[in-house]
């Protein structure tokens, strides 16, 4: 089996001539998981006996002759996706054992499509976060330094991939949640653009935000991740109605002539200089294959992040309403009466960067204060999609930096959380435009590894994901394995 | 009693009507009322985690209807928007409701108030109608000590119909209130059932003095579920205002509850501060585009509302302006009247059938308190009976009593007649006969009518129908009797 780990594609072909079946597959990854995962901390579900049972059911599939790309491929979610029968905490107290009545539409979708589901993975609590310190499951370590944070708020995902516990999973990103924990974690992933994936059964953290997505070993492996969990869903009236193109096919195009957007005002003091530099070492990689380097303006960076943490708070302070103690999820013991079960059971059940966005959320709508906040914001907002208009008119992706460092230590911004926003400065921006957007590994700071950012305008998917697959071709970057979790992997 | 005069009252409503659409207004659960408790909830409904909501386009439809039957500007381009309150039967946290971008905007009404010469025609206008969903119930007294929720009702499609303040009584605002009512039925977008909660009545009363041009403070008037209730409550509130202003008090800003047992409002919660709602355009739902050549589609497809109907009658059947509007009232008593008109074939008598329509019929509705659509007797049936009095058969006298008798389940006109016996006597020979009889036993009666006591006529009229028992021709029995009593030399 170690000959076929290093992606889905050879995952495939063992699966498809028959060298190992999906069960086995599946009980390696289990392993794997029973093995490293109680330093890591990745999984906040396991759910192994589910996973065997679908794997059995996959091989069946299998040995029926059915051929599908993802027939038979464990994977894990994170823990924001609803799955029947299996419990949906979104890393909260507030949700404890809640189980959903009914999938996510992207759960579904992966459930026909015959992938094998292993768990569900940590987060920030309901997606709140850039370091995956803010679980009520505790935190998560990056597997590359255990002093290290894996980023967040999908690092659970992010941590589980990189460890090879498992080959693929899900994460949602609102303003970094994908592409950040995968640069800090040296591994893929994609944030399709706003309205690819549905949100159907994904607990909402900024509606107009929130985007589903892949965190993998690869960009050929979040390509054929992408294509299962793409479309367009009735069930959710902001997903787009446009057709999911073949994002594998796509892989081959080459570079030649692709205009790469370098952003001037995002290589400033602000980035550390050895995330810069590599960063500069992958775009004249990406110039060697025939790209052409056009430096771009993108002003307003700090402007996005104001109007970032006024718009994801509004939004987030009207849908945890619903989190009240009466019908669901935690209640206060004995409440006296009606507002001392709101206060208490919200209190209680919400951690603390949830409630802090919450008021700020709160108090960006009231009466008064709307039109100051919330309403600039929105202003903000548009400027910031212009100006990505504006720079797509002279390059057709842009590259830059996930985040301004690698992944810090443990605790380092716990006591500030303004400096902890600073981490989704190059994130941001691009949630707010409603762009797709990639983080793809390209080398070390010491022993953490650095991401590479790669923007697109609205459902070019398939561009970045080629852009980065070209680039993996030529590079080993998101081969490497982190030493403490090589031993049995490929 | 306070006196009104030297006051001013002003009145301003909102009207919630609950759309018909079969299923909710953002998820597919169904509507129906009375089911179970928590039944027709489903996951979008209970607000479950990772819910989205989808827009029923039947409740869009029919909404842009009430704003095209009102000449109202239906909106190309609306929102939604979020209303964000805590309350346990409000699933999500907030309402879906529409704030900044209402479908429907502007329109009016034309209400009547008073009878006959008296009547009096009032433009009211209104300011928007927009789309929401409604909330479920809180059940207070089932429970000892505890509330129970019930999520049925649970984003039941509503319109918000808000007026302009331009009503200036309590009469007004049962006018208008019932026009609204009689449009939305005729549109077939509400069932208009006030005793189930589909058509809500909020009447916001404030009193000023006459010739002031600020408006007073105002008082929301809750939980009014039918017309007669809406009339009294505004009545009280405006003289429950004037006294407190007269007595040197001031009106507080308050909501308040209609108590029908104790025909008074009193206090729900008073509104010092504004309620902050936190409205911000909801995220999770697209602009509501209303295609331009739909909306003439549309509008094409509207049918004939009240107003034009009762203009019909008027000019088609020679109603009066007061028959006409009170057949047109209620979109079943139209179409009532319409059937029994048209089962009438060719002896139709539409003046006839309004006459029993609002008279013997109304009456008889109104003592079993029953709808028109539950009358026991169907247009068909009083098409039948009035179909006996077109032709003679029945005098209006004989023909209440069938009438009563059908109301009674004793079977249709004719049947009745027959076992009866009531079958008018028309046989002119009968009657001259009857009459000679009479005549022939009261010589001095005849004497004194000859000479001048005329008034002697309807004694002669009396003592022929009961001797016919009420059957015979009243039109012949007076022609006979006249030509037989020769003039009275006191008539000229």
């Amino acid at each position: 089996m170690s000959d076929y780990l290093q992606s889905l594609s050879h995952l495939r072909a063992g699966l498809d001539s028959g060298i190992f079946s999906a069960r086995e597959l599946t009980q390696y990854y289990l392993d794997r998981v029973s093995r490293f995962d109680g330093a890591l901390n990745a999984f906040i579900t396991k759910t192994p006996e589910r996973a065997l049972a679908a794997a059995d059911e996959a091989d069946q599939r299998l040995a029926a002759g059915e051929r599908a790309p993802l027939l038979g491929i464990p994977y894990a979610h994170k823990d924001i996706f609803c799955t029947a029968g299996v419990r949906t905490t979104c890393a909260s107290k507030m949700l404890g054992d809640w189980v959903a009545p009914y999938d996510a539409t992207v759960h579904q979708k992966l459930n026909a499509a015959g992938a094998v589901l292993l768990g569900k993975t940590n987060m920030d609590e309901f997606a709140m976060g850039s370091s995956n310190e803010n679980s009520a499951f505790g935190a998560v370590k990056n597997p590359w330094d255990h002093a290290a944070v894996p980023g967040g708020s999908s690092g659970g995902s992010a941590a589980a991939v990189a460890a090879r516990l498992v080959p693929v999973a899900t994460g949602t990103d609102t303003g970094g949640s994908i592409r950040q924990p995968a640069a800090y974690c040296g591994i893929t992933g994609i944030k399709p653009t706003y309205g690819r994936v549905s949100r159907f059964g994904m607990i909402a953290y900024a509606s107009s935000l929130d985007q589903g997505g892949v965190l993998a070993g690869s960009a050929e492996d979040c390509a054929l991740m992408l294509q299962a969990m793409a479309g367009h869903d009735p069930r959710d009236s902001t997903s787009a109605n446009q057709p999911v193109p073949d994002y594998v096919t796509e892989l081959d195009q080459p570079l030649a002539g692709l205009r790469v957007g370098v952003p001037r005002q995002w290589f400033t003091a602000g980035l550390d200089s050895v995330v810069a530099a590599r960063i500069e070492t992958a775009i004249a990689e990406l110039e060697s294959m025939g790209a052409q380097r056009v430096d771009i303006d993108l002003p307003d960076a700090e402007l996005a992040l104001a109007a970032y943490y006024l718009i994801a708070p509004a939004e987030a302070s009207s849908n945890l309403s619903r989190f009240d103690g009466v019908r669901f999820g935690y209640r206060c013991a004995e409440p006296r009466d009606l507002n001392d079960l709101y206060e208490r059971s919200r209190s209680e059940g919400f951690g603390e960067e949830v409630q802090r966005r919450i008021l700020i959320g709160t108090y960006a709508l009231s009466a008064g204060y709307y039109d100051a906040f919330y309403g600039r914001a929105q202003k903000a907002r548009r400027q910031i999609a212009a100006n990505f208009e504006a720079a797509f008119r002279d390059c057709d992706v842009i590259a830059g930096p996930v985040a301004p460092t690698v992944a810090f230590d443990l605790g380092a911004h716990m006591s500030d959380p303004a400096t902890m926003y600073l981490e989704d400065i190059y994130t941001i921006p691009v949630n707010l435009a409603g762009l797709p957007g990639m983080s793809v590994p390209v080398g070390f700071s010491g022993s953490r590894p650095v991401g590479m950012q790669l923007i697109g305008s609205p459902f070019t998917e398939g561009r970045l994901l080629a852009v980065a697959h070209q680039y993996q071709q030529r590079t080993d970057w998101h081969q490497q394995i982190p030493a403490a979790y090589r031993e049995g992997a490929a | 009693m306070s006196s009104m005069n030297g006051w001013e009252v002003v009145i301003g409503l909102e009207i919630h009507a609950q759309l018909a659409t079969k299923s909710k207004i953002f998820s597919g659960a169904s509507t129906a009322f009375g089911a179970e408790p928590n039944v027709q909830a489903c996951a979008v409904d209970l607000g479950l985690p990772g819910v989205l909501p989808v827009l029923n386009a039947e409740a869009v439809h029919m909404a842009a209807l009430f704003g095209l039957a009102i000449s109202a500007h239906v909106a190309p381009v609306s929102t939604f928007d979020r209303k964000n309150y805590f309350y346990p039967d409000l699933p999500k946290g907030y309402q879906i409701s529409q704030l900044a971008q209402p479908i429907v905007s502007g329109g009016s009404v034309t209400i009547t108030t008073g009878e006959g010469e008296k009547a009096v025609n009032k433009t009211i206008n209104l300011t928007r109608a927009h789309l929401e969903e409604d909330a479920g119930k809180s059940l207070h007294e089932d429970f000892a000590g505890m509330t129970g929720i019930d999520l049925n009702r649970a984003g039941t499609p509503l319109i918000e119909i808000v007026s302009e303040p331009e009503m200036r009584s309590a009469a007004e605002a049962v006018a208008y209130a019932r026009k609204v009512h009689a449009i939305v039925q005729y549109l077939g977008i509400c069932d208009g059932n006030m005793q189930e909660g589909s058509f809500r009545v909020d009447a916001n009363v404030s009193v000023r003095p006459k010739g002031e041009t600020k408006l007073g403070t105002r008082t929301e008037i809750k939980n009014v579920n039918s017309f007669r209730f809406l009339e009294r409550a505004i009545d009280y509130e405006i003289t429950r205002q004037i006294e407190l202003i007269e007595d040197g008090g001031t009106v507080q800003q308050q909501t308040r509850l209609y108590d029908p047992d104790k025909d008074e409002t009193r206090m729900m919660r008073t509104k010092e501060a504004a309620d902050d709602y936190r409205y911000f355009p909801d995220p999770d739902l697209l602009p509501v585009v209303i295609d331009q050549a739909l909306l003439a589609e549309w509008k094409a497809s509207l049918p004939e509302l009240p107003d034009a109907k009762a203009a019909r009658y008027q000019s088609e059947y020679g109603l009066s302006p007061y028959d006409a509007g009170v057949l047109t009232s209620a979109r079943a008593i139209a179409t009532y009247f319409e059937q029994t008109l048209n089962a009438m074939g060719s002896a139709a008598d539409a003046k006839l059938c309004a006459n029993w329509v609002t008279g013997a019929l109304a009456a008889q509705l109104n003592k079993a308190n029953l709808g028109i659509e539950q009358s026991p007797v169907t247009s068909d049936a009083l098409a039948g009976l009035l179909l006996r009095v077109a032709d003679n058969t029945l005098s209006n006298k004989l023909a209440k009593e069938v009438f009563d008798a059908m109301w009674a389940g004793e079977g249709d006109a004719d049947s009745i007649i027959d076992t009866r016996g009531l079958k008018q006597i028309t046989d002119s020979s009968a009657i001259e006969a009857m009459v000679d009889g009479i005549l022939a036993a009261n010589p001095d009666k005849v004497a004194e009518y000859r000479s001048g006591k005329d008034k002697l006529f309807g004694f002669f009229v009396g003592q022929v129908m009961k001797a016919a028992q009420g059957k015979a021709n009243p039109q012949q029995l007076n022609e006979v009797l006249k030509a037989r009593l020769g003039p009275s030399e006191g008539s000229s």
